[in-house]
């Protein structure tokens, strides 16, 4: 799936200060009815944002106006749970290109990678270094910086350098996908089918 | 070099390594449902191609279905909608669809199984994380998102960086009462959520050797609650027995081929796993969760833990207590509960109908608990029907659903109310994962079914006790 190139993010940031945030929280199951890749951004975080009745519940911090911006920090084993990619385009297509955590589940990170959201992974310190700065301004800015893969908290000048796969690097900054790379190996894919004994 | 058993089907399947980056790696068989494949195949016709191997590929119809009248058409527009995409686009490309009323229809990763789909050394992916169970016949499987569907529908192989191998030990022998359900809880409690992030695990030792097919199955299941990307256990007697003569199991000359390769499915003595653990049987009790992580499990006679005593942030742990209105250092046992599901791709296998039912057998169930009893598949079902198991439960005040997820993820009618209390045989009790506001608690069908007669948490042994007094 094509998505918006990835370089250089600076953005304010939504702080999620909660461990184990599973997928079953990003997106409930009852959402994923659809046969379309539309429309997830608006039951992201469904049940802790909005009361039975749809009216916002007014703690959370994604109904707080304070907080805004295209990065989402949270917790620790961040994305847990159910494979379903349907989380990732709920966090996407709300608007973030970024998520920041001290551990990602390895399922979650695999699918925000393939379609275009950044898993950074920073130390515990780091994250909640982080967390500090949006607590003591709403409005700080978290630079990302894709090319050089480090992350800097803009007011206080922490820097963090964060690991990604260097094929995976490559494909977010060009937008790239995987599909078109593997149809690119037709030749090899046929030959190991045919000496496959299963 | 030696090697694990993870190295030798993870090599024998890659096409080619790229410098710095993941491999590539073969698929030979790939699961589809409706919920996760709808957008991949939509991603297919934007591109103008084709399924590269249907006849690699199964699609069966599962999550979004009901459990009663199936024979009548689906009620909800958008569940409809998705199984009229799913069997459209199995006729448009050609691949085997076994929608609602099949006679081969049933939850994914029972069905497999269940028909040789699943073989050993074989890989084996679906979009549901919990495609982790087919390791249990010393397959690599997992789960997979959305545009690694599109991507194995496309070209029948994926984009994977290697996992690193994990093994995890149980030693000894297993006390009476204690499931393979509890020896995965109990690892998972051990471990936490994601104490096994990153990892391959292979499981070994006595207790896992001395277990059924489909108790390997429930331990494989939930490899993905502790964080790995799979779990897989070497291929031995009992899993060939198993698969002989299914319908896509090799055949004739195929047979002994396979067998070949088969029979070298085994961990080098010598080989390095990357991290290591290992238990004693005879240390776990029947388990049971408290809490909205797979993690938060506790033998059923102990207490709630108290906050200092467990791992992770005192807000966390004081928010998941709260949403399921429990107290730290409390018993568990002698709660009262309003529901039991038995089911899932978990607990929904002949084995497990069998273990409830020995409990409830001239019991009843007690009056203000409402039981949702899922078979895994219609195969599941029939012998449910044909070991005379339905009689038992009727008798006991029980009745029988038709096959699907059900409440293990609540996409259908099948919700816990907000509230209220469910002893489940499922995966998963994370807030709102059996319907919003429901509170679940994980444990295995014997935990379940001495639930259902009692109307409150109960340790199955006493019930067993008796039985066999
Ligand atoms: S029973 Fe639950 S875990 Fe298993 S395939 Fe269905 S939804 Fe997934």
């Amino acid at each position: 799936m094509a998505y918006d190139k990835f370089d250089v993010l600076t953005s304010s940031a939504v702080p999620l200060p909660i461990e184990n945030v599973d997928t079953d929280q990003i997106i409930p199951a009852r959402f994923l009815k659809a046969t379309e890749r539309e429309g997830f951004g608006d039951n992201l975080f469904r049940d802790w944002r909005y009361h039975p009745d749809n009216s916002p519940k007014e703690h959370f911090v994604l109904n707080n106006p304070i907080y805004s911006g295209k990065i989402l920090v949270g917790g620790k084993n961040f994305g847990s749970g159910s494979s379903r990619e349907h989380a990732a385009w709920a966090v996407y297509d709300y608007g973030f290109r970024c998520v920041v955590s001290s551990f990602f589940a390895d399922i979650f990170r695999n699918n925000c990678l393939n379609v275009g959201v950044l898993p950074v992974q920073v130390s515990a310190a780091f994250l909640q270094q982080i967390f500090e700065a949006i607590e003591k301004d709403p409005k700080a800015e978290i630079e990302v910086d894709l090319p050089e893969q480090s992350i800097t908290i803009l007011p206080t000048g922490a820097k963090e350098t964060f690991d990604i796969n260097p094929y995976k690097k490559d494909n977010m900054l060009n937008g790239f996908d995987d599909i078109d790379f593997l149809l690119n190996l037709e030749d090899d894919i046929t030959a190991f089918n045919a000496q496959n004994p299963l | 070099m030696s090697k694990t058993l993870f190295d030798k089907v993870w090599d024998a399947h890659v096409i080619k390594k790229i410098e710095n980056g993941p491999q590539v790696l073969f698929i030979d068989r790939h699961l589809v449902h409706e919920v996760t494949s709808p957008v991949a195949f939509l991603g297919l016709k934007n591109r103008g191609i084709k399924v590269r191997f249907p006849e690699r590929t199964f699609a069966t119809a599962d999550h979004n279905t009901p459990t009663r009248n199936q024979h009548l058409p689906v009620a909800d527009p958008l569940s409809a909608n998705q199984l009229k995409m799913l069997e459209q686009n199995a006729a448009e490309h050609g691949i085997p669809y076994w929608g609602l009323g099949h006679e081969k229809n049933g939850i994914v990763h029972v069905i497999g199984p269940e028909n040789g789909i699943t073989v050993p050394g074989a890989t084996i992916v679906c979009g549901d994380s919990h495609t982790s169970t087919h390791g249990a016949f010393g397959a690599i499987a997992f789960g997979i998102g959305t545009s690694e569907v599109e991507m194995v529908l496309a070209t029948q192989c994926i984009l994977q960086p290697k996992p690193k191998r994990m093994r995890i030990n149980v030693h000894g022998k297993l006390n009476a009462g204690v499931t393979p359900k509890d020896v995965a809880l109990y690892i998972i409690s051990r471990l936490t959520t994601s104490g096994a992030t990153g990892y391959f695990v292979e499981y070994a030792g006595e207790v896992f050797r001395d277990m059924s097919m489909e108790g390997r199955m429930t331990v494989c299941n939930l490899s993905i609650e502790m964080g790995a990307r799979g779990g897989m256990m070497s291929p031995d007697e009992k899993t060939f027995e198993y698969i002989k003569g299914r319908e896509h199991t090799p055949k004739g000359e195929a047979w002994d081929t396979a067998m070949e390769y088969w029979d070298t499915l085994k961990t080098d003595e010598d080989a390095i796993f990357d991290k290591e653990v290992s238990f004693n049987g005879e240390d776990i009790e029947p388990m049971i969760t408290y809490g909205t992580n797979p993690g938060m499990g506790v033998g059923i006679t102990m207490g709630i833990p108290t906050a200092d005593a467990v791992e992770g942030g005192a807000a966390t742990y004081a928010k998941s207590l709260a949403y399921m209105d429990f107290q730290e250092g409390e018993s568990m046992i002698g709660k009262p509960i309003d529901f039991v599901f038995l089911g899932s791709c978990t607990n929904g296998r002949i084995e497990d109908f069998r273990a409830f039912t020995g409990i409830v057998k001239g019991r009843k169930k007690a009056e203000h608990v409402t039981a949702w009893l899922v078979p895994g598949s219609h195969k599941v079902e029939a012998a449910i029907k044909e070991e005379g198991l339905l009689d038992i439960l009727i008798e006991a005040g029980f009745e029988l659903r038709e096959p699907g997820c059900s409440a293990c993820l609540a996409m259908n009618d099948d919700k816990i109310p907000a509230g209220k209390y469910a002893v489940s045989t499922s995966n998963r009790n994370f807030e709102g994962r059996q319907g919003p506001g429901a509170r679940t608690l994980l444990a295995s069908p014997l935990v379940a079914a001495a639930a259902a007669v009692t109307g409150k948490v109960t340790d199955p042994r006493e019930l067993l006790e008796l039985a066999t007094a």
